[in-house]
């Protein structure tokens, strides 16, 4: 009965290599031309701001980072909770695969939002309530990808992961809440950052081509980050042998 | 005797045979917790005003680099596996050693920081509200580093390991436990604090000892 | 178009060091992630040809 259900035909990693290997080149063109139109649009086409000038023009980058390695690590999070719940070996790949790219996201949002910070609000870095969230997130993540890397036996450290991963996903909201109540109380030391400029519909769909360009980069760079884990776990099927011998010297 | 109250008394026994080694988180703190002052400056208003924070802090590493002997030596000798191979409650289990921890650990700390508090020029209420909020966070410290304890069972870093995994999750508790006393200090009403900590140690009460039991499965396969 | 000249485009308003800081450094990361993943499949396929190539030898353990 099992089956006949489509989705989990691409739990075997031999029809997932295949499909990503497909899908891989269209993905990063997608991404590479999203992120052209929105960088065209939010460089030539949208207007300077009032108050902050040209260095609002960060937020292009800043914001699609920072929802970015958000979702990724509720991906992660859910992948590797299908991996262990069902078992599924395919979605323990994926969300091992996902990490490293949730955690440079969250750098990124995080370099971005001090430079961004410096010349608008004066301080490098401010503890405000959603910068402060993000470093815990960027803890989050290389938490998981510390906790996986130092377990030798790939199983356990998919569950484990996956364990971890769901703890950190129930906490997040609770980290964000804390830490937004703590940046009320002492609001006197701290800037308002909350005010981003008002959006001209410009700059807006400027944000979300590059978001939607960094979604398509975060499913091109998984599958790549995914393909190579499942030669190393499958290196000794007769599948991986195949495609290995039928490539010769040919990049599989 | 309950089997909750069989694996308590078994691991507070064990301890006690150590007592040195029950005793080390204690001087961790104290010792940690003094190089504020040395690292910072002697200027009393500034100690002041940092004690609650140091005081939670220190506590809260102190907690954690201890947490590892939760689980380790039971594994080393096998007894671990014993017990989960015995039938009974894993969840049970968990929750008997997290309590035996903080027990060992985290009560002496509690009766140790308000101590330390003085030291750093803390008065009357605030000393007490510091007092109030460790007796509540301990507890959901041990609570929250079984968990990590169990998923880093046998592995070679697991000291650290624990440390970075376990602390972002301990921060709500260290910021609603500090700021308890930091509400008091500044005259406010520290009863929202208490709350939410409360809430928390409910939380992690109901919650936690689960995830240290499906981590003890995950590690022990 | 927003800009008069190249130079006021580098110049952001005075802000350029901000700006390009960080589009510098996400496009620095956004290019070394995919090659080092590239890499990372790369030596595995490498690993898994000469562990097929050691097992095919005769007299090696099956």
């Amino acid at each position: 009965m099992a089956d006949s259900i489509p989705w989990f035909v691409f739990a075997a990693p031999s029809r997932f290599y295949r499909l990503a290997a497909a899908l891989e080149p269209w993905l990063w063109a997608i991404a590479a031309a999203l992120a052209a139109a929105g960088l065209y649009i939010g460089f030539f086409v949208a207007p300077t701001d009032a108050t902050q000038g040209d260095a609002y023009r960060i937020i292009f980058i800043h914001v699609p980072a920072a929802w970015m390695s958000m979702l990724v690590y509720l991906a992660m999070a859910s992948w590797a909770a299908v991996g262990w719940l069902l078992n599924a070996r395919m979605a323990s790949i994926l969300a091992r695969a996902l990490a490293p790219t949730g955690a440079i996201f969250t750098f990124i949002a995080l370099w971005t939002g001090a430079l961004w910070g410096r010349p608008t609000w004066g301080a490098w870095w401010v503890w405000d309530a959603r910068l402060t969230s993000e470093l815990i997130l960027l803890f989050l993540y290389l938490g998981f990808i510390a906790l996986v890397a130092s377990i030798d036996d790939v199983r356990r450290g998919d569950k484990a992961g996956a364990l971890l991963a769901i703890i950190g996903a129930v906490n997040i909201p609770i980290i964000y809440f804390s830490v937004r109540w703590w940046n009320t109380l002492h609001q006197g030391a701290t800037i308002n950052l909350t005010t981003a400029p008002k959006m001209a519909s410009t700059m807006l769909t400027a944000m979300l081509l590059m978001t939607l360009s960094f979604w398509a980069y975060a499913f091109a760079i998984s599958f790549s980050r995914a393909r190579a884990e499942v030669i190393e776990r499958e290196s000794r099927t007769d599948w991986v042998r195949q495609l290995l011998a039928g490539g010769d010297r040919r990049e599989p | 005797m309950s089997f909750l109250g069989a694996i308590y008394l078994r691991d507070l026994r064990l301890a006690m045979r150590r007592r040195v080694e029950a005793l080390l988180p204690v001087a961790f703190f104290v010792v940690s917790a003094s190089l504020f002052p040395l690292g910072v400056g002697p200027e009393p208003e500034t100690l002041r005003q940092i004690a609650p924070g140091v005081v939670w802090v220190c506590a809260l590493l102190a907690a954690m680099l201890s947490v590892n002997q939760l689980y380790a030596s039971d594994h080393a000798d096998g007894s671990l596996e014993q017990l989960l191979l015995s039938g009974e409650s894993t969840v049970l289990v968990a929750a008997a050693k997290a309590a035996a921890h903080w027990t060992v650990s985290g009560l002496p700390l509690v009766v140790a920081a308000p101590l330390f508090g003085l030291l750093f020029g803390m008065h009357g209420d605030a000393l007490r509200t510091l007092f109030y909020s460790l007796l509540l966070g301990t507890p959901i410290l041990s609570l929250l580093g079984g968990v990590g304890a169990a998923l880093t069972l046998g592995l070679r870093s697991g000291g650290m390991l624990i440390v970075l995994l376990v602390l972002p999750l301990s921060i709500p508790a260290l910021i609603f436990g500090a700021g308890a006393a930091g509400a008091v200090d500044s005259g406010l009403s520290p009863a929202g604090n208490y709350s939410l900590l409360g809430a928390l140690l409910i939380a992690c009460l109901l919650l936690a000892p689960l995830a240290t039991a499906a981590a003890l499965r995950i590690s022990m396969e | 178009m927003n800009w008069n000249s190249a130079s006021e485009f580098f110049s952001m308003g005075g802000y350029g060091v901000y700006v390009w800081g960080s589009y510098a450094v996400t496009a620095v990361l956004l290019v070394i992630e995919p090659l080092l993943a590239a890499q990372r499949r790369r030596r595995a396929v490498e690993r898994a040809r000469e562990a097929a190539a050691a097992e095919s030898q005769p007299g090696a353990p099956q």
